[in-house]
């Protein structure tokens, strides 16, 4: 048989475009339907009790644990920071719980803050490459160091400020190098994890364990007889700018 | 290739202003290795303000290439014979502003080598994927567009007909490229200054009033260096175009305004009030933003008043003033205003570094060095008959 040039390019043409449709049908089936909650999944949870909460007095043990366990960068610049749970005014956190005339119990306190992994996350949404993605199984909004093209579209969808840049190397940056995870390289973006990696070895989160006063309560929330569920059956919470229909899986005990 | 060889004849005035344009590309090239290796730490951008000056002007130039939509339109919609001369002007201006667009996008990337994973998992849900695919799209369509329509005027012979629904397809083609990219900014809950159904349209009338209005500078231009007449008539429409989106971006504007300070919400109104007035002392954008609005007022008289819009002295400058007003608007207070107040509340003041600005400076030269050289290929072959 003999190919003509005008065939060969008609051919080539073809098989560019079935490869495309391919792709094209792929990425469509593949979008996530609605996931269907299996019986197995989890959703783990957090319930921060802000009575317990020693921040005001100074201290900082759950932030600095985080800092020490993921390899968090310490810059001086407020511009760079990098962070992954931190703490800021109640104001400036819950804005609309104040009110002109009655002072909140908590107002200038400092809040501890860190990704809500929420049920719909607009950072999942927005993301081009799925580098940022919620996991089936726990629902926990997951990070790919080695996907994530840098564009920042994910920190813009983020509600919450949850999201930090790594603007520049992060790596001289840290004061000690922990082994155990690892260090990310410069423009990509990173968030708390929820310490997916120390659930996997069937430990509590590092923020959990550094607290002197027991303030923070794991567990999964679609477990109705979890302590975090317990808790939220009994006492009043709150969760950050819930009408944005986020669905946060932080919880704030007031 | 592509009648590349009419770019490089020219006098001395032609090389000197490739010259230029070359060393500028050169100085921004040299900046973003810098960026390469030390990352966007370089630039002023910070955790609370994640996107400046690249995005913004990504966002202000797509409005440029959809622009030529309003010379396609009339020429091959509506048999508007005046636009004939103009439309490879208008096609080539989307063509440089697209090229423009894509490179801005990748600057601002943290990890520029990774751009390909945006193909390698396409993402539907994502409206970056969707910019991609509407921006890629509209540069072959006016690149194909423009240049089978040039070699056949070229051979003298009438274009092939495959090319007119290509045509068509570019109209809303042209549209979608600024919705999506409107899109965006207006999907993200928790940014109040962009959540407004009217961001798309009001995209798009801003485009539809910056880019013709930049095309009539450049026809003007090109009358002073080429010898290029675009036709009195044609320069009118143009104008009389300027004048109705330029009133129109105006309009949705003010209704931005009346919904924002009317209802009173505060998280709406502290946006405006940061762009406008400054909020926590920083007021660094505020006076950008009221030249802005002055000079758009400017424009609105000179434009409105048919007199003087005919005036050849006057339009020009109704031009500069349409083009740097919503240049500041999109280019600068868009971005930066959707930013400020953080979710959190913070007011963090964004100043361009050099380096940044050196960037977006070799960008711009290199949209310009393109146009100049598609240009110069467009007005030889007219110039051949």
């Amino acid at each position: 048989m003999k190919i003509t040039r005008k065939d060969f390019l008609r051919l080539s043409g073809l098989g560019l475009l079935a490869v495309v449709g391919k792709k094209a049908v792929r990425a469509v089936t593949e979008a996530r339907a609605p996931s269907a909650p299996a019986k197995a999944a989890k959703r783990w949870g957090m319930v921060i009790d802000l009575g317990k909460c020693r921040q005001e007095s100074g201290c900082v043990d759950c932030i600095k644990a985080c800092n020490t366990a993921h390899n968090i960068p310490q810059f001086p610049d407020r511009a760079h920071e990098v962070k992954w749970i931190w703490n800021q005014p109640f104001e400036t956190v819950f804005p609309l719980a104040q009110t002109d005339y009655t002072k909140q119990a908590f107002a200038g306190h400092p809040i501890p803050l860190l990704c809500n992994h929420c049920a719909n996350p607009p950072c999942v949404r927005v993301c081009p490459t799925q580098a940022t993605w919620k996991r089936d199984e726990d629902g926990i909004v997951m990070m790919d160091w080695h996907r994530c093209i840098g564009c920042r579209y994910c920190m813009a969808a983020c509600p919450y400020g949850s999201r930090s840049f790594n603007w520049q190397d992060p790596r001289p940056a840290i004061a000690s190098i922990n082994p155990d995870f690892p260090t990310r390289t410069k423009g990509v973006v990173e968030k708390c994890n929820f310490c997916e990696e120390r659930l996997a070895r069937g430990q509590r989160p590092a923020c959990i364990e550094a607290c002197p006063e027991k303030t923070i309560v794991f567990g999964d929330l679609n477990d109705p007889d979890s302590e975090p569920r317990q808790l939220l059956r009994t006492r009043f919470a709150l969760q950050r700018e819930p009408e944005l229909g986020t669905s946060p899986s932080v919880f704030y005990l007031v | 290739m592509f009648m590349f060889e009419k770019a490089i004849v020219g006098g001395r005035r032609y090389w000197v202003w490739v010259l230029c344009l070359t060393g500028i590309i050169l100085a921004g090239f040299l900046c973003y290795l810098r960026q390469l290796t030390y990352g966007l730490a370089i630039t002023g951008l910070s955790r609370d303000v994640t996107w400046g000056l690249y995005i913004a002007q990504f966002t202000f130039f797509v409005g440029v290439a959809a622009s030529a939509v309003m010379v396609v339109l009339p020429y091959y919609l509506h048999d508007y014979k005046q636009f004939g001369r103009i439309t490879i002007l208008g096609e080539f201006l989307a063509v440089g502003a697209v090229t423009m667009c894509m490179l801005f996008i990748f600057v601002d990337m943290g990890q520029p080598s990774r751009v390909l994973n945006v193909m390698r998992y396409p993402t539907p849900w994502s409206l970056m994927f969707w910019d991609m695919i509407s921006l890629g799209g509209y540069l072959v369509l006016n690149a194909v567009i423009s240049l089978v329509m040039l070699s056949s005027e070229r051979k003298g012979v009438s274009p092939p007909h495959w090319i007119k629904p290509i045509i068509i397809l570019s109209i809303p083609w042209a549209v979608s490229i600024h919705t999506v990219t409107a899109f965006l900014y207006s999907g993200l809950p928790g940014r109040a200054f962009w959540m407004t159904a009217v961001l798309a349209p009001r995209f798009l009338a801003s485009a539809f009033a910056a880019g013709p209005a930049l095309l009539i500078l450049l026809c003007l231009v090109l009358r002073k260096v080429a010898g290029f007449d675009a036709g009195r008539e044609a320069i009118d429409e143009l104008g009389v175009i300027v004048t109705y989106a330029t009133v129109i971006n105006v309009f949705l504007v003010l209704m931005e305004l009346f919904t924002t300070f009317y209802s009173r919400i505060p998280e709406h109104m502290e946006h405006f009030k940061y762009v406008f007035l400054g909020l926590d002392g920083n007021y660094h954008l505020a006076p950008w933003m009221w030249l802005s609005g002055l000079l758009i007022l400017a424009a609105l008289a000179l434009l409105l008043v048919p007199k003087w819009r005919h005036n050849p002295r006057l339009l020009p400058v109704a031009c500069v003033c349409v083009f740097v007003s919503l240049w500041l608007d999109k280019g600068l207070g868009l971005i930066i205003g959707g930013f400020t107040p953080s979710p959190l509340g913070a007011v963090t003041t964004y100043t361009p570094t050099w380096p940044e600005a050196t960037i977006v400076l070799g960008v711009w030269a290199i949209g310009a060095l393109m146009i100049t050289v598609l240009y110069k290929i467009a007005l030889s072959v007219r110039e051949a008959h």
